[in-house]
């Protein structure tokens, strides 16, 4: 009994030390080029770096400014959280609900279907269709057909009128939100297993949206994670500029583009590293809201 | 009995399997329903395409038409006749870029899958801080940790090597979550103790248990790293015209004024094959793997 224990705690530490292994260069990496940076980044919003001299300690300067001096910081946080929270839910349900529903056509659909709705994420220049879409002019795709319906009489601004350039991006945003998620959503599907459909088929389940909501959405809760974060962080980062940039007083004006302003043409990079980390902080908040709510989903 | 009869006919058998009938009503209108979706996302990438083929009088057209009424061939060739001027040979960028796509590739998809194995199934200390760490790394906004990654690499000396490139490809967050999901869905406990049991070590488990079973996974992780490696131009990192890659030639053709709008559009259609050949590939390559339930 005693050489078994001993035996197997040995075994217990041989694969603590081969876990480790494995897990080394992934993780020297990380820590050298992912968490340093973050943490210098971090440091660097305590001072008042503008990439020429040596930075100064300025203490909490950069946050009492971005949260109590900082108009144009405050629009682009309003219009963050309002693209965030928009096109966020609404990006990942749908980019669940087509993979769900490429997945129930047999596997050459699959493929096809799967290839034509990620296209876009392989193309950067598909998205300046939108530019003549939403062309201002009468010769604009929209105004054009909404002149001839007679729905408008004059030629819309959709891009620079405050009024419709947020709904613009939104819209942009969505038809855009066919990525990594979307393409771990068809694979994870892919990979479930079988045996639980079996079972369930057998326990009685009537049809496949019976069979969505109790085999295959537990069964995807790690891609629905995965997926979640994918979205959190891209839905925070915004960052449209095919309404102009800066757009008509800011209304399409993000965080992202904000933080881009202050470090790449202002050089206030710890001023901008500040924005970073405050963003970071909402991320996190989203983070920990969507993973709460997934797991009183999907449990 | 009726009862039974019933439910008995609603499954089918199909390769030996029961799986839950599905009415034809139903694919019908998912199918339906899929197209006209594809088609509202294929269309702008359509016409990014079509405008590769317009000639120059077209391209300026205005208002702008979808359809190319004189296809050419024209702005292909001015990317040829340019690309054949160059001071370094164009193949030796496409060399470049293929070399760092796929060396890339491989090194995140081989580096992310075997970090994964421990972080989602093994028992050490620290794992959950990792777990952690990992995804909130993912939050972290990239735009302002460009420099300090920059002095980083610069002070290890790797600047103008293709190690400034490669060596931050081993920390691919994205490739250990997704690998790391992948494990935990698909592999299960009991087989990795059937396994121990047997006398495999961890390694030999990984390579012969874990890294089969999460195929569909890591064919996925190509097609992200692979299309990540190759539109990346690293302008920060190299500098020698010798070592640059394809995005950064393609743009600076691109870049040289109006008359190039259409030499610009035949880069992008260009730029675009290869990852499109590597998309379908993989996607065709992952097959239902859910006969893999281990103990059976």
């Amino acid at each position: 009994m005693k050489a078994k224990t001993a035996s197997l705690h040995k075994q217990a530490r041989q694969s603590y030390l081969s876990h480790y292994a494995m897990l080394s260069p992934f993780l020297i990496a990380f820590i050298m080029f992912t968490i340093l940076p973050i943490l210098a980044s971090m440091l660097l919003g305590f001072t008042d770096f503008n990439m020429v001299q040596l930075p100064n300690f300025v203490g909490l300067d950069n946050y009492v400014r971005l949260l109590f001096d900082d108009d144009v910081y405050m629009i682009a946080l309003k219009n963050t959280l309002l693209l965030a929270l928009v096109t966020g839910p609404i990006g990942y349900i749908l980019s669940f609900v087509v993979a769900w529903l490429i997945n129930e056509l047999g596997r050459r659909f699959r493929v096809l279907f799967t290839f034509l709705m990620y296209t876009p994420a392989m193309c950067a220049a598909a998205s300046t269709i939108w530019i003549f879409i939403f062309s201002s002019d009468t010769q604009g795709f929209l105004n054009d057909i909404l002149l001839k319906l007679g729905v408008i009489t004059t030629p819309v601004s959709w891009l620079t009128d405050p009024t419709y350039n947020m709904t613009v991006v939104m819209i942009i945003t969505i038809w855009g939100s066919f990525g990594t998620g979307f393409l771990s959503f068809v694979s994870g599907l892919q990979s479930l297993d079988r045996t639980y459909f079996e079972a369930a088929a057998i326990d009685g389940l009537r049809n496949r949206w019976q069979e969505l909501y109790y085999v295959t959405f537990p069964q995807m809760r790690e891609f629905l994670l995965f997926g979640a974060v994918q979205s959190v962080s891209s839905a925070f980062s915004i960052a449209p500029t095919i309404t102009g940039n800066p757009s008509t007083n800011y209304s399409t004006h993000t965080l992202v583009l904000h933080i881009l302003d202050h470090a790449n043409i202002r050089y206030e990079m710890g001023y901008a590293s500040a924005a970073a980390v405050v963003l970071f902080l909402l991320m996190i908040l989203a983070w920990t809201a969507t993973n709460k709510l997934l797991s009183k989903v999907s449990a | 009995m009726g009862k039974i009869k019933s439910w008995l006919e609603e499954l089918h058998v199909k390769n030996s399997r029961v799986i839950l009938s599905r009415s034809k009503t139903g694919t019908f209108f998912i199918g339906f329903f899929v197209a006209l979706m594809s088609a509202f996302m294929i269309l702008p990438v359509f016409y990014a395409v079509v405008q590769a083929f317009k000639p120059i009088e077209e391209v300026f057209a205005y208002p702008p038409k979808f359809f190319v009424k004189n296809p050419t061939l024209d702005n292909f060739k001015i990317v040829l006749k340019l690309a054949g001027n160059l001071w370094v040979p164009f193949s030796r960028y496409l060399f470049n870029s293929l070399l760092i796509s796929v060396i890339g590739t491989f090194i995140t998809v081989f580096v992310s899958s075997m970090a994964s194995y421990p972080l989602a199934k093994g028992r050490f200390p620290g794992r959950q801080l990792i777990s952690t760490a990992i995804v909130w790394a993912m939050l972290f906004n990239g735009n302002v940790t460009t420099m300090p990654r920059y002095l980083i690499i610069a002070g290890l000396g790797m600047i103008d090597t293709y190690w400034a490139i490669l060596l931050p490809a081993l920390a691919s967050t994205m490739g250990v979550f997704l690998m790391r999901q992948f494990v935990i869905s698909t592999i299960q406990d009991s087989t990795l103790e059937a396994a121990r049991i047997d006398g495999a070590g961890e390694f030999k488990i990984f390579f012969s248990i874990v890294m089969p079973s999460i195929k569909s996974g890591w064919l996925t992780l190509v097609m992200f790293s692979f299309q990540g490696f190759w539109n990346s131009a690293y302008g920060n990192y190299i500098y020698s015209e010798e070592l640059k890659q394809l995005p950064a030639v393609l743009s600076s053709i691109a870049a040289g004024g109006i008359a190039r709008a259409g030499a610009g559009s035949a880069v992008t259609v260009i730029m675009m094959i290869l990852p499109m050949l590597v998309f379908l590939v993989s996607q065709s390559s992952i097959t239902e793997t859910m006969s893999h339930s281990g103990l059976k």
